[in-house]
């Protein structure tokens, strides 16, 4: 018992740092106010320049130093440099303030400042490491109570481990001494934080992962998350603190893992989420829902208005030979948003660089519940092909097939209001030469835990049985289920609906060839004239199946298989949706079980640890609050994003269906222009 | 199943509604019918029963040498092929165009595909079982109905010929109530037609090197070889053509019911939207299947058939040029009897035999010829501006059901 207890204080700073965000008005609104704007509304030109201000300095900042002083890959200055201004920087900061802050002046939030001070006087003795509390998070309660000696000290001697590379022996305490400094100074005016940052990293140097950025901190976090987890089975995550390297890759490894199960990654997401729930949360809180909602709405109207944003990809180039080759395409932007630097710019990509893109908004966006466009699929056969440089035409059909779904996807991205509010997306438009994003191969890896990651999901996904109480969802989620399915059948028969007529195209050919030999065969003059020139009619007809067949491909099965995978990420959403939701069932239950050790504590009338018991179910009353409300906010945003999603995919069919039967059409008049030419020849053989 | 079909009433069809008017094109069309009014033939009506037809022949006569004016028989396949081979055996013929056997028919691959449609019935939903079956059920008597254009296209044929229709065994075939008890041919017989098909073709080709010395003939001989080979491929091609764009209605055909189930699953506008794609879909690949069976009406069935008739004007080459060369054989053998002056009397009966055969032969294969390039020409130009008429017509429809499918849903967005 004693253990379990030592343990679990140190969850509360993960934990309720988003609480104490929500909360607390004074100091959070500061930056809250910034995040919304930065996220939500893509107009308001006042709150820009701030941010922009903010944005720059900082990701300089950020990247010089910590380049020259972690000598980390360039890859992770990347991730690091979205973050400040996706308001992850804003928690790292508003952490420590709340924490300050709170301390003084609010009392409400007084529960949980118990807990932060017992946390010190606790941690020490655990607290090299501050993590076993995440681990009992997560941990079930039976383990807390059945082996806490075992899993502390597990934990706590791979924490020694980690720590003592990791932190070099500074434990969180300093780290977060540190950061209050950052943080009073950060609300003044944009200037100093360049000196705070600088100081901060200075400080932080010694620890690369911790320091640089809020995605660090929280990748930090999200590192203790595989503290918990070598007592649970993965022995890879133990490896994890040691090579900050690898540490990208791990955590997001460790993300993928915890999906394992619905409680480990309960407790990743504690970790992952305050950074990026937050921007959400203010909105939800700042003003009440209801209003918030015809806010959105109209905001959502505006920016159908005054979208100006036009995205081609063209060009596609094959650079460099052999199996080391690959496409470069031009992403060409033109737009008279005064978020860019100028009204048109070019960049080259290639297609990593997409699903690079992809990856990163993916993982700071899907978990808040929305809907991120997912790329076209890697496609090793048709990339083969082309890489052996065969000049055929299914190489160049390939190459244009994607050419075009990579359009449609950028197009995707960025009329997306909030995505495209995003730094990477700005960066991936804008920045002449990207770093090489999150590798391919580090991709493909990716994909083989996405692979198992997805089967463990399914496996989780039987498992959690959601007593859907949102009507709306409960019909929504069938209907999704429903279209995706209709839709999978609509692509397969369209897509043999082009092989058939790329084979009508084919044997029309074939048959025009063989009328014209029948006809130079033919010794009845008018006969042989009509035979030839029907033959020619074969012929142009043979060109409009090809030009039909390439509309039924691009108009037609292109959408249905885009859609496809829209409704894919649809679903995720609402996966994730029912994570939160949990999330805070588990919490629930947690606080049961709390408050009948409480009751038992108090009949064997044990008082000395009944303050301990006590302690424990305010923090997870505080912890229920907190799960239910962002489970309130996901549902909100998912809510959101289908509304949207629908009226985009409504758009989407109308705009695209009606192209296709106007191309339908224009094969028909082509048809009759082609036998009323024929019909006076047929009538001439006599 | 049963199917039952008269060609000759419009109205039958329940299932297809293409092939209706077109159908009966065909058989006006390949052959040069001299309307007259002494001996009309057509099959008025057709049952079919597991792997057999059952045509009835429907004859109209003013000849005297039937007992009645008009008169119906019921007739099988192998009763045609019987009249056709007693035509080509009739030594008296060897100078006609002898007009080629209808097709055997072919249901096997419309019965297979039903019984699997059958077998997997529990694996779809009614609607589109429905449809399925619709669908098999048209393709079958579509088949049904070009069966019966190709038999009856060949007594058209027997009684617009000026010699064929007083032909003995064809009056038989027509108005002999009964069943003629022809049988099929054993293993043995289509063993001897077999040798005597090989020993035909190498004798062919040797008959065929030999120089004509009328002009005419070689240039028809040096044109049927060619244009033989050609219409063959052109048959074969076609049918190709064909068989895709009948897939390609029927995958419009499916894409037309999945939207449909799309369209139902909900009552929002895009829902709406589908329907109405789905409803036009559904119109449209009616309109590419007519388009497909009226192309393989006109077009394919034109090929075949003159892939076949022209078989048949080779094969009257081919008794000509044997002719010649017996003429040719009983003229050296006559030198040489006279030379030696032995036998020579039988010599030269043979040599004149010989000799009235050829003429007799090459005096009527030549107007043969002639007849059977009119009647191509014909038979063309009637099919390829029918053919035309036709693509023009579905295009229009096409075009008319897309533009006012569009209107609506530009109007409505």
């Amino acid at each position: 018992m004693a253990a379990s207890s030592e343990r679990s204080p140190p969850p509360f700073p993960d934990s309720e740092e988003p609480e104490l965000l929500e909360d607390s008005d004074e100091g959070a609104d500061a930056f809250t106010g910034t995040s919304i704007s930065e996220m939500d509304s893509p107009s308001p030109d006042s709150t820009k320049p701030p941010k922009d201000i903010f944005n720059e300095p900082l990701e300089d900042i950020f990247s010089d130093p910590l380049s020259n002083i972690n000598s980390e890959p360039q890859k992770k200055v990347d991730t690091k440099i979205p973050s400040p201004s996706s308001d992850e920087a804003v928690d790292l900061f508003s952490d420590p303030l709340d924490d300050d802050s709170e301390v003084v002046s609010s009392p409400e939030v007084q529960n949980p400042m118990p807990d932060l001070l017992n946390e010190p006087v606790q941690a020490p003795k655990s607290d090299v490491l501050g993590e076993p509390p995440v681990h009992k998070n997560a941990a079930r309660q039976q383990d807390i109570f059945e082996d806490p000696p075992k899993g502390s000290s597990k934990s706590s001697s791979v924490k020694k481990a980690a720590s003592a590379e990791l932190f070099s022996d500074e434990d969180e305490e300093d780290l977060f001494k540190e950061l209050p400094k950052v943080v009073t100074k950060k609300p003044q005016p944009s200037g100093p934080p360049v000196d705070v940052f600088t100081e901060v990293k200075s400080d932080v140097k010694v620890k690369p992962q911790v320091k640089d950025d809020p995605t660090d901190l929280f990748a930090e976090e999200a590192l203790t998350a595989p503290a918990p987890k070598p007592s649970a089975s993965s022995s890879s995550s133990r490896t994890n603190g040691v090579h900050s390297e690898e540490h990208d890759l791990f955590s997001e490894a460790t993300v993928e893992l915890s999906l394992d199960s619905p409680r480990n990654d309960r407790k990743k997401k504690d970790a992952v989420k305050p950074s990026v729930s937050a921007p959400v949360a203010p909105v939800a809180s700042s003003s009440s829902k209801a209003p918030s909602k015809t806010l959105e709405e109209l905001e959502e109207e505006e920016s159908e208005d005054t979208f100006d944003l036009n995205i081609s990809v063209t060009n596609p180039e094959k650079v460099g030979d052999g199996m080391n080759a690959y496409m470069a395409y031009k992403v060409s932007t033109q737009t008279s948003l005064t978020m860019f630097r100028s009204k048109t710019f070019t960049v080259r990509r290639r297609f990593s660089d997409f699903l690079g893109l992809y990856e990163k908004l993916s993982e700071k966006h899907l978990q808040n519940g929305y809907i991120v466009p997912p790329p076209p699929e890697k496609s090793i056969l048709g990339m083969t092909k082309v890489k052996v440089g065969k000049e055929d035409p299914s190489s160049a059909e390939f190459v244009e097939r994607r050419r075009a779904a990579l359009e449609r996807y950028l197009q995707r991205v960025v009329s997306h209001p909030s995505l495209l509010q995003d730094p990477d997306v700005r960066e991936f438009l804008e920045k002449e030469e990207l770093p090489r994003a999150v590798s391919t191969q580090a991709l493909s890896g990716a994909g083989f835990l996405k692979m198992l990651n997805k089967a463990t999901d399914a496996v989780s996904k039987m498992t959690i049985k959601m007593n859907e109480q949102d009507v709306w969802f409960d019909e929504k989620i069938q209907d999704v289920e429903n279209e995706e399915q209709h839709m999978r059948k609509l692509h397969v028969m369209v897509e043999s609906l082009v092989n058939h007529r790329k084979e009508l195209s084919g044997n029309t050919a074939v048959f025009a060839k063989s009328v014209a030999m029948l006809g130079s065969s033919e010794d009845n003059t008018a006969l042989s004239r009509a035979l030839s020139q029907l033959a020619e009619v074969e012929d142009r007809i043979e060109q409009l199946h090809q030009e039909q067949a390439a509309n039924d491909f691009f108009t037609f099965s292109e959408l249905l298989a885009d859609y496809i995978r829209l409704l894919g990420a649809v679903k995720g959403c609402f996966d994730q949706r029912m994570k939160a939701w949990q999330r805070w069932q588990d919490a629930e239950n947690m606080l049961q079980k709390k408050r009948e050790v409480e009751a038992k504590l108090l009949w064997a009338n044990k008082p000395d640890k009944l303050q301990q018991a006590k302690d424990e179910i305010a923090e997870w009353e505080a912890k229920v609050t907190q799960y239910e409300r962002e489970f309130e906010r996901i549902s909100a945003t998912v809510r959101k994003e289908v509304i949207r999603f629908d009226k985009e995919k409504a758009r989407d069919f109308k705009r695209q269906i009606i192209k296709y039967l106007e191309s339908l059409l224009n094969s028909q008049q082509q048809l009759i222009k082609y036998w009323e030419a024929f019909l006076p020849e047929a009538k001439a053989i006599a | 199943i049963f199917l039952c079909v008269s060609p000759q009433q419009e109205g039958l069809d329940d299932g297809p509604d293409f092939l209706s008017e077109e159908d009966r094109g065909l058989r006006a069309v390949n052959v040069d019918l001299q309307t007259d009014a002494t001996l009309q033939v057509d099959i008025s009506d057709a049952l079919s029963e597991r792997d057999k037809v059952k045509f009835t022949v429907h004859t109209k006569s003013t000849l005297p040498n039937f007992k009645q004016n008009e008169f119906s028989v019921v007739r099988q396949h192998e009763e045609f092929i019987w009249l056709h081979d007693s035509f080509v055996e009739n030594e008296e013929y060897a100078g006609y165009i002898i007009p080629p056997a209808p097709p055997r028919p072919d249901f096997d691959a419309s019965r297979e595909k039903l019984q699997k449609l059958g077998e997997g019935e529990g694996s779809m939903t009614k609607e589109e079982f429905t449809k399925m079956k619709q669908e098999l059920e048209a393709e079958y008597l579509a088949i049904f109905k070009k069966t019966v254009a190709m038999h009856e296209v060949f007594l058209c044929r027997v009684a617009a010929h000026p010699v064929l229709r007083k032909d003995l065994n064809f009056h038989v075939f027509l108005e002999y109530n009964q069943d003629l008890s022809v049988r099929g041919k054993n293993k043995k017989e289509k063993l001897e037609d077999f040798f005597k098909n090989v020993v035909k073709s190498a004798d062919g080709v040797l008959v065929a090197g030999v120089k004509d010395v009328d002009d005419f003939f070689e240039h028809e001989k040096t044109f049927l070889l060619e244009y033989h080979n050609r219409v063959k491929d052109s048959s074969a091609k076609s049918d190709r053509m064909i068989r895709s764009h009948k897939s390609a209605a029927d995958d419009i055909n499916r894409i037309a019911s999945t939207l449909y189930t799309l369209g139902t699953q909900d009552s929002t506008d895009l829902c709406k939207f589908f329907l109405k794609v789905s409803e036009l879909f559904e119109k449209t690949r009616k309109i590419e299947a007519r388009v497909a069976a009226d192309e393989d009406l006109k077009l394919a069935d034109l090929l075949k058939y003159y892939l076949r008739e022209s078989q048949a004007a080779k094969d009257l080459l081919y008794r000509r040029g044997r002719a010649l060369v017996d003429y040719e054989n009983a003229n050296k053998a006559l030198d040489k009897a006279r030379a030696k002056n032995k036998d020579v009397l039988q010599a030269e009966t043979t040599q004149q035999v010989c000799c009235q055969k050829f003429e007799k032969i090459s005096e009527s294969a030549k107007q043969e010829l002639i007849d059977f390039k009119t009647r191509r020409v014909a038979a063309f130009r009637k099919n390829l501006v029918e053919l035309a008429e036709l693509e023009l017509k579905h295009a229009k429809g096409n075009l008319q059901l897309l533009q006012s499918c569009l209107g609506v849903l530009k109007g409505d967005t």
